[in-house]
Order: C-alpha cells, then structure tokens, then sequence
C-alpha cells in the first residue's frame, strides 16, 4: 500500500525542554488507514501531529533529529504551507482556528491559498459543505457558531482542499457527546468514500475506538503498542490500565477478552449468558423483589463518607436569564443543592449549563427568579489559566489550599504558574477559589473541569471531589467523569432541567449522556462504571444459581 | 461591532460596490463645507443606516463621535483666533493667553464636529454592512498579507473581547484581595499572545504561507451592484460639482457666510435621495 506518512527515527525537543517530547520514533502509515493515537497527556501525541503537518520544527523552532516524509514531501523541505496541500489539520480549540468572518469564506481560505480557479473554489466549498452537513450554515458569520458548529466548519476548511491525510488533536474535547458522536461519524464517512488517511489523537477512546483501523499507543514519547484496536485493548490491560475503554474493563472484570465497541462487547457478554436483564434498569426495587424475578441487584452508591445534610447548600428558583434582544438561556430553570451532595450538570453545548454555573456564584443577575446560597460560592470556569496572574504558585494560593488539592508546596510553591502541566494548572485554579481566609466555600462549581485531560487526571480530579465536603456542582459532557464523582445528575436542555435524579437513572438509561458501561449492560441495574458493572454481572449469576436451586 | 449578513440591498451588493457606496459618502463628508450639505451627508449616512438595518451600529458608534464633536467645538472656539463676531470675553487664560470666543469659531468647530460625526458613522456603517472576507478577495490581488493581517485584525477583536470577558470573571471569582493591575496586564498581554499564536499555526496550516495570487472571482453584477455603484458615482459627481462651481458657498471667517439659497437646498435633496435610493429597491436581498 501507498505510505502516506512515514516517520524514520523522528526525535524532537521544544525550545528550552529538559527533555525531547518523542524519541527515536518510526512508523509507517498507508493511504487510506484511521489511526488513532492514544496516551496520557504529555506522552507526545500532539507533538507527532504538528510534525506531520510541518508545524514542528519550522512553527516551533526546537531540535530536530530523524525524518518525516508526508505525501513524499520531506518535512525538512516543505513548510506547513507547502504541506497543507497533502495535510488537513484540526486541533482542540476550533475558536482559534477560524479565522475568516463567513463560513463559505472559511471553507473557501484553503482552496484560494492553492491558486485554485474561481469555480474550483466555489465546486470545492458545496462538496465540502455538502459532505458535512453544513450547507445550511455556509453564509452565517462565524462568530454566531456553536462549539460544535465551528469544529464542523474547521474540519471542513481541513478537508475543503481534499488533503490525502488528516490529522486531528482532540477535536471533540470541547463537544457534547452528540456533537462529539457526529464529529467521529463524519470522519468515518470521510475515510470511507473519500480514501483519506485519518490520524485522531484522542483521549475520550471509548468514543472513537470502534472507528478505528489501527491504535498507536505513545508512552514518554516512544511507540509502545502499534496494533489494531482489540490487541491494543490486550495490550492496554496489561502494559497500560489507564488507556483501557471502560467496556474492557468490564469485559476484563467478567474474564472475558476485550471487544472494541458496545454491539460486540455486548454480543460476548450475551453469548456466555452474562448479559443481565436490561429491565432492571428501573426504579430501585427490593433486593428481595430482584431475586423473586429473577433480575440482578440493583448497584447502590455510596455517598464516599460524606454526610448530606438536610440544609440546601444552593437554592436556584425559577431563574430566568433572558438577552436584551435575545434569546432566554436560562427559562424557569429550579435547582436545589443539599450540603454535601455533589451534582453533575449535563446537556448539550448551549444548554445553559455555563449560565446556570454563573448565576450560582453570582457573575450574573437573573433577570426573573432567585438565587440563594448558605455561604460563598466557588466557581472555577473553562480555563484554568484565566485564574494565574502571578509570577510564583506560592503568590497564587496559600500553602494549606495548594496541600488540599495535592500539590505540595516544597515542589510547587517556586513554579511559574504558566509553566505547569494541564492537569496541575487545574488544581491551582481550584487551590486559588477554594482560598478564602473567611473559611471554605459553601458551594464548589466546575465548568468543563475535564476538558483535554487524560484518564488518570481524570481519576485523581474526580477522587479529589470525591473528598470535598462542600456541595459540588459540575458541568460537564463527560459521562465517565460524572459516573466517578457524582451522587445526582441533572440533566439540562434549551436552559431548563429536563431530567433530576440519582446519577444511576439520568445515565443509565440514555445513549448519548451514558457511560459506556450503561449501554453495554442496556442500563441495567443502573450499573455505570466497570466495576459496578462486574459487581452486577456477579450478582446476576448468584441469583440465577439460587434460581436453578 | 462586526459585519453580520442582513437582507438588505447594501449587504446583498457586493463588497467593491458597497465600499464605494461608503467611500463616497466619506469624500462628500469631506468635500462638503456648507452646514446644510454636511447635515444632507449625516443624515444619508444615519438614513442608509436605518435600512441596512444597522442603525444599532450607528447609534452606538455615534455615542463615540457626539462627545468628540463637542470636543472639536469646544477647543476650536477655545483656540482659534479669527472671527469677529465676540461672544465671550474671557481675558488672560493660562496656557492660552487672550481668549474671546466668537460666533465664527464656534460655527467653524460645529462643522468639524460634524464632520468628524459623519466619518465616524460612515466608517460604523462599512464595518457592519460590507462583507470584510469580499473585501479581502478584492485587495488580496494587490497585496494579499496586509489585506489578511487588516481582516484577521478585525476578527480578533470579537475573540479578544470574548477572552477579557472570561479574564475578568475568572478575576471576580478569586476570592480575598484582587491581584494588582500591572499583575493583570501581564496575564492579559500573555493571553493575547497566546491567542495570536493559535491564530497564526492555525493560519500556516491552511496554506498560507505558500499562498498563490488568488483567481479573478467572476460573478454577474446584481441589481443592487450596479444601483449602488450608481449611487456613489452621483454622490461624488454632486459633491465634487457642488465644490468646483462653488454651488454651496460658505466661509467661517472673518464673518459667517453661509447662504441657504434654492441651489443649495436643492444639492443636498438631490444628494440625499441618491444615498438612500438604493435602498428603494428590496427584490433579491435575502
């Protein structure tokens, strides 16, 4: 097959690194392949993508060593804007990547900056519109776009130039899940009719894995699994536990082999009889009443050692958030928070759940209804970074705020904010609202808290609320997250509540706010995370000997 | 304030015809001395405005223009030394020394005012109502990178804004003593610059760096093209006429002259109606 991008021996080190981001990297990859890159943050996934698309070295200076040959382009020769002629490239943010004022002028930008002819440019905007779905939008101004619109736009000016390999970091980072589904849909669809080689760096994998024809797993830079989806799911269990997609994980917990997507994880779990009743996914009902018909347990979720107190910690009623000459955001939108309960707030990208977070601290007046809390309310919003202002951690926050989010001031406290990692500029954020000499805050709100971060990080932010004793109140599209740290979710659409309850029946039940766990097991027992779910299949095989019996 | 696509004849015309429409509505600005010719063009302006359906824009930028036009009134009434006409003795000023305030003067600075008023709502009404990525296709030909740097200059100013909004939330959410300003400039500056290299990677993977002299779009000139390529050619015709035969006379000093005759009276309705005609017609706007 036709190699598409090569990598021989590729090391490479941003300017001013201690150490090279990739080492001694090669691999090889052919027309018409999707590749998905896997790895924790840091592990050099976006630095493989900006070499590919020449970004790396002549954008971002640094040392070189090794080859990389796109399209029989050698990237030492050709710059990105030579190599936009083979390579489509979309990254995380898509505000930043569109720079034009129109969509049909966005689409257009690639195709002029090739000298195409007039009607090349205008035949190559509607197929590119066509294909993705956005013919509808080609005349709006780009600056009235959702999120997810504008990441469509983006992937359309990627691909307006029909580039022979694509290559995407994150691109459904800051998507609601349908949004997110869509994105990988259209990629697929990309890849099929249109042959292109598709290179997605993702750390959502249970979103994207089945799509795939090939994983590359990168660890401190190296490649250390190149296989396709189900052995990188083997491998995973063994060399990698934070890569593994929660499906396989709960395959693993049953002791069978991983299966790459829902369907087939469901059809092994089926064909041993594992599947447990999906009925079971209603209302929690006696454990006695689960055995007399023969469904699995119910999975309760304990409240981790917090203690939920009667007293509302937040109490929004029948909000209002209208525009001068707008829309209403928020439309009679009510919400109580008890001491102690954490909530996950979900729904699509323009739901309202931002609003609704700004009003609870107080950033914004409602121009209907009443916002009451029992004390201050913490917010931390989208970028962490909005909240670093000074030279040093130590100016940011106290000792004792950077100790409770798990960073200890002897490492820290001499650091340049703008110098740490994703993950821990998120924890000093949190440290800096979390630090008020008037006591902690009554109510902690995080919007988007995982955008961008790997599975660990995830974990460890996730278990880091876990231990709050405050109320917590997370908006977020990540269900996985949600299942790990929340009692309640609420469930949020065009600005009011559409859905209120235990985490295990908002999510459990649906298809795209659900874990991958819940629609594996087809909400059953409203088992969310892979040990619930093992813990479940468990308790079914129980019940069916005390049955036979 | 951005250009947003409204059906509307200016903004179904295209770029090249809507900024000549604008540019000749800034020369007659310019070229118009009589206080009854400079108010036709305000009012072609704020007129044009309305049916565009931009007149938010306007009003807004015109809260900008109405305190510097008293400005300009007042430090010409304060500064110039011609006219003959005294209103106002105020003796020895520090700084300005002898000052009288004369009616001329005054007169004068109001015709600056105004006309500074006229520019500024003219530029209110380019920005919002002529297409920047048309007009960018149009210069990119003669020179492609200071056309791109002006337009993305003026895509960024939304993002930036955007990005000190969400700055300054993330400010009022720290609780305890607010970080100093020279704090905050750092982190603002950093953010910007940030941005600005998102922007430009974003930029060098769409081809830009290698871009070619863009082709020669050809698209048939629509009703509203050529009625307000029309337009603007009678706006200059009537302006430059009106100034070259002297139809409009008018001199501040020594001593106001300023006569309303029929001849002037009739160049500014006739002016007027050009600049708003255009928007007579509204087939094929949507």
């Amino acid at each position: 097959m036709t190699s598409v991008l090569r990598v021989e021996h590729l090391s490479y080190s941003y300017p001013g690194a201690e150490r090279p981001a990739v080492r001694d990297l090669s691999l090889e990859i052919s027309a018409g392949e999707l590749v998905v890159l896997a790895g924790a943050s840091g592990s050099g996934k976006s630095t493989l993508l900006r070499a590919a698309s020449g970004l790396v070295p002549h954008f971002y200076g640094g040392e070189i060593a090794g080859r990389v040959t796109v399209a029989g382009m050698d990237t030492r020769e050709h710059g990105p804007g030579e190599l936009a002629f083979a390579v489509g490239t979309l990254f995380q943010d898509p505000e930043t990547q569109v720079v034009m004022g129109t969509v049909r002028a966005e689409l257009a930008f690639p195709l002029e900056n090739r000298g195409e002819s007039g009607s090349a440019v205008a035949r190559g905007v509607e197929e590119t519109a066509l294909a993705l779905g956005i013919s509808h939008l080609l005349d709006r101004s780009t600056s009235e776009l959702s999120g997810g619109e504008l990441q469509r736009v983006a992937l359309g000016a990627a691909l307006a130039g029909r580039p022979a390999l694509v290559v995407l970091d994150e691109p459904t980072s800051q998507l609601d899940p349908v949004a997110g589904d869509e994105l990988i849909s259209l990629l697929r669809r990309c890849n099929e009719d249109a042959d292109t080689t598709i290179v997605l760096a993702e750390h959502r994998l249970e979103r994207c894995l089945s799509a795939a024809d090939r994983v590359i797993a990168l660890v401190d830079g190296e490649i250390a699994c190149d296989a396709d989806p189900a052995d990188f799911l083997r491998w995973a269990a063994l060399g990698a536990p934070e890569l593994q997609t929660p499906g396989a994980r709960l395959l693993a917990g049953a002791g069978l082999p991983a299966a790459v997507g829902v369907k087939p994880a469901r059809a092994a779990l089926r064909e041993r009889g594992l599947l447990p009743d999906p009925r079971a996914a209603g209302s929690a009902p006696a454990q006695g009443e689960d055995r007399r018909r023969g469904r699995p347990r119910r999975v309760t979720r304990p409240l981790r050692g917090r203690e939920r107190s009667a007293e509302p910690a937040l109490a929004l009623a029948r909000v209002w958030h209208e525009l001068p000459r707008g829309p209403a955001i928020l439309r009679d939108a009510s919400l109580v928070l008890m001491a102690g309960e954490h909530v996950a707030l979900m729904g699509r990208n323009g739901a309202g759940k931002s609003t609704l977070l700004r009003h609870a601290a107080g950033l914004m007046r409602p121009t209907r209804g009443k916002v009451q809390s029992a004390g201050r309310v913490a917010l931390l919003l989208q970028n962490p970074t909005d909240y670093l202002v000074h030279e040093t951690v130590a100016a940011e926050a106290s000792v004792h705020s950077l100790a409770a989010v798990g960073l200890s001031s002897a490492a820290f406290a001499g650091r340049n904010p703008r110098d740490l990692s994703g993950g821990e500029r998120q924890r000093l954020a949190l440290a800096i609202v979390l630090d008020d000499p008037d006591g902690p805050p009554a109510v902690v709100c995080l919007d988007e808290p995982t955008r961008g971060m790997d599975r660990g990080r995830k974990g460890e932010l996730a278990e880091l609320l876990a231990e709050m004793p405050a109320a917590v109140l997370v908006a977020t599209h990540d269900p996985e997250f949600v299942a790990a740290f929340a009692d309640r979710v609420v469930l949020l659409a065009d600005g009011a509540p559409i859905a209120d309850g235990p985490a295990a029946d908002v999510l459990a039940g649906g298809t795209y706010f659900a874990t991958e766990t819940a629609r594996i097991l087809g909400g059953a027992g409203g088992a969310l995370r892979p040990e619930e779910g093992v813990a479940l299949i468990a308790g079914s095989l129980q019940t069916e000997a005390v049955t036979a019996r | 304030m951005s250009y947003r696509r409204l059906a509307s004849p200016l903004h179904a015309a295209r770029a090249g015809a809507g900024c000549a429409y604008c540019l000749a509505l800034a020369c007659a600005a310019l070229l118009a001395e009589h206080p009854i010719m400079l108010a036709a063009v305000t009012l072609a302006i704020a007129g044009a405005g309305c049916a565009a359906g931009v007149g938010r824009e306007l009003r807004r930028a015109a809260l900008f223009a109405i305190p510097l036009a008293v400005m300009i009134v007042l430090v010409n009434a304060f500064v110039s030394r011609d006219g003959l006409t005294v209103l106002l003795r105020l003796g020895q000023l520090p700084v300005l020394g002898h000052t009288d305030i004369t009616l001329e003067a005054t007169a004068y600075g109001a015709i600056l005012g105004l006309r500074a008023v006229a520019l500024i709502l003219c530029g209110a009404l380019y920005t919002a109502a002529v297409d920047p990525d048309e007009v960018l296709r149009l210069f990119r030909r003669v020179s492609f990178r200071s056309a791109l740097t002006a337009t993305l200059a003026t895509r960024m100013v939304p993002v930036l804004v955007r990005d000190a909004r969400r700055l300054a939330d993330a400010q009022r959410c720290r609780p305890g003593k607010p970080p100093s300003r020279l704090a905050l400039m750092r982190a603002a500056s950093s953010g910007v610059l940030d941005r600005a290299l998102d922007v430009a990677a974003a930029l060098e993977v769409r081809g830009y760096g290698s871009a070619h002299r863009p082709p020669r779009a050809r698209r048939p000139y629509s009703r509203h093209d050529v009625a307000f390529a029309a337009a603007a050619a009678a706006i200059v015709m009537l302006s430059v006429g009106a100034r070259a035969t002297g139809a409009a006379p008018f001199h501040a000093y020594p001593s106001l002259y300023s006569p309303a005759g029929s001849g002037v009276l009739a160049i500014a309705a006739a002016l007027l109606a050009c600049a708003l005609a255009p928007f007579a017609d509204r087939r094929g706007i949507g």
